[in-house]
């Protein structure tokens, strides 16, 4: 089922056009890739589906993005529930500068209000059994995140939106700052979240995506250039950009 | 002949090093010198006690108690105009010609020599808002005065909290307000206490600001409302220098002690709660 439509989705930065004609479908409990060089408008793409690019000055919009058939583009959107939904995980694992448990429950007690402690507690323990940190963390609960190696940390800010029930979890580069078994570890999580996520990938490194994808897009020049399952993608692509990104020709 | 560039350094050196020693030799002679010349006035009758035989005896404490009261007065004031300002200027308000105005409204009001806020206070609370010679004058115009200084201070110190966590914050369903409240804010506390002391330091050595609003000439008792008038050291310390004859040195120097001990402790604790927050912050 798709989880995410764009139709015909158009983004100017000022006189810059980012995107150029979006039609893409996002599917419910997969995971998609979205490939292409530096600048392509890959992480931009993925702004427009948790409206951050209404954080930037100059920034236009044109066309729809249905997200379980709600178009988020209009006007009257509310933007705290579709973030609450749409959860992103960042290049650079970015915990607050708090505890761990506070950084678990930040969403709580934006959203919650006054919540019981025992609530808190068991939203802290299963969202951190959720990424595999629980017994790791579980007796250093109150000491400082930033204190965390960069692998947990990115964990943490995963089960940070693990706790605001977010459904779909955009993840812009997610492994650029972590090594190769920290890596793997993470594609893992993202492989078991997907049962209960959709998970739209921004990445620069093409095994990644070939790894652990379902879906790849391929953007050139804010354009979608190619879109399918992956193992086509990889395989046989249909559009000789395409073929000329992944064999290595530019990039 | 070559140029050796051992020699220039060392030249270079010289002057360098000279330029900077004699930024310390004032401070340094300043501190002795009152201290050697105030310190035999001080006891805890000098710091306790009212005033006596026209000021050429007895204590200072109402000039004490006065500025402490100013003080308080004009941090009451400025500090959550400042802070809310500083809020909107570093978190909501866009770069455009107002936004210029008004940050370079907050830089002049920085340079206006104090003596025309003195005249300002006279003008809009004495006499316009008919206040009287008050402490609530003083401490309005006192407040104007340090506004700038909380302002750029709390600014600083929201703009240097990572971009990132606000847009985290965000990306987590968190609304503006409450981004600053519970990120933005709890993180720049330290810069805006330490602007905020810096600002009471400022305001407790300052003369001419209080001279029309506020200052008494002689007034050997505690003030009863915000509508009373108050000794003040600054204007304590001037008045026993040159309007009454015949006060001995140590207590004029006495009165300078205790005056710059306040304003040091004052900055010292600034530059501790800085120190001690920086060393915990990590990013």
């Amino acid at each position: 089922m798709s989880k995410i439509i764009t139709e015909n989705l158009n983004l100017w930065y000022g006189n810059f056009h980012a995107l150029k004609d979006i039609n893409a479908r996002f599917q419910e409990r997969r995971i998609t890739a979205i490939i292409g060089p530096s600048g392509c408008g890959k992480s931009t793409l993925l702004r427009v589906f948790n409206r951050m690019n209404d954080l930037i000055e100059g920034v236009r919009t044109t066309g729809k993005v249905l997200i379980d058939a709600t178009d988020i583009l209009a006007n009257n959107i509310d933007l705290v529930a579709l973030r609450r939904k749409v959860g992103m995980v960042f290049q650079r694992p970015n915990p607050f500068p708090l505890s761990i448990y506070e950084n678990i429950v930040f969403g709580e007690r934006i959203h919650g209000g006054k919540s019981s402690r025992s609530k808190l507690d068991e939203i802290v323990e299963t969202s951190l059994k959720r990424v595999f940190l629980w017994e790791e963390l579980k007796d250093k609960l109150h000491k400082s995140a930033l204190n965390l190696s960069l692998e947990q940390k990115q964990r943490l800010c995963i089960a940070r939106l693990i706790a605001v029930k977010s459904n779909i979890l955009l993840m812009d580069e997610p492994c650029s700052s972590l090594d190769p078994q920290a890596t793997s570890r993470v594609e893992e999580l993202m492989r078991e979240l997907k049962n209960n996520y959709t998970i739209i990938i921004v990445t620069h490194n093409m095994q990644q995506a070939a790894r652990v994808s379902d879906d790849t897009g391929f953007m050139l020049l804010g354009e979608l250039v190619e879109f399918g399952r992956s193992e086509d993608i990889f395989t046989a692509p249909k559009d000789k950009r395409t073929e000329d990104y992944i064999t290595g020709r530019y990039g | 002949m070559t140029r050796n560039p051992y020699r220039t350094e060392k030249i270079a050196f010289f002057f360098l090093f000279l330029a900077t020693l004699l930024i310390v030799v004032p401070v340094g002679l300043i501190v002795v010198i009152i201290i050697q010349k105030g310190l035999p006035a001080i006891n805890w009758q000098f710091i306790s006690d009212m005033p006596r035989n026209g000021m050429r005896s007895g204590g200072i404490f109402p000039a004490i108690a006065g500025t402490v009261y100013l003080v308080l007065g004009a941090v009451i004031f400025a500090l959550p105009i400042g802070v809310l300002a500083a809020i909107y200027l570093s978190e909501y308000a866009r770069e455009n010609l107002l936004t210029r105005i008004i940050k370079l409204a907050i830089v002049n009001l920085a340079g206006v020599p104090s003596v025309v806020y003195g005249l300002f206070g006279l003008a809009l609370f004495v006499v316009f808002f008919k206040f009287g010679a008050s402490i609530l004058s003083g401490s309005l115009t006192l407040g104007i005065m340090i506004l700038p200084i909380i302002i750029t201070a709390s600014r600083e110190a929201m703009e240097s909290v990572p971009q990132t966590f606000r847009e985290v914050s965000l990306s987590l369903g968190a609304s503006k307000w409450q981004t600053i409240r519970h990120i933005v804010l709890p993180n720049a506390i330290p810069g805006i206490i330490t602007g905020t002391i810096l600002g009471i330091g400022r305001a407790a050595g300052e003369t001419a600001p209080i001279l029309f609003t506020v200052a008494a000439f002689y007034l050997p008792r505690l003030p009863k409302s915000i509508f009373d008038q108050v000794m003040a050291l600054p204007y304590h310390l001037y008045v026993i220098s040159t309007q009454v004859p015949n006060v001995e040195e140590k207590i004029r120097y006495g009165t300078a002690l205790v005056l710059l001990a306040m304003v040091l402790i004052t900055n010292l604790a600034a530059i501790v709660i800085r120190y001690k927050f920086r060393k915990k912050k990590k990013w």
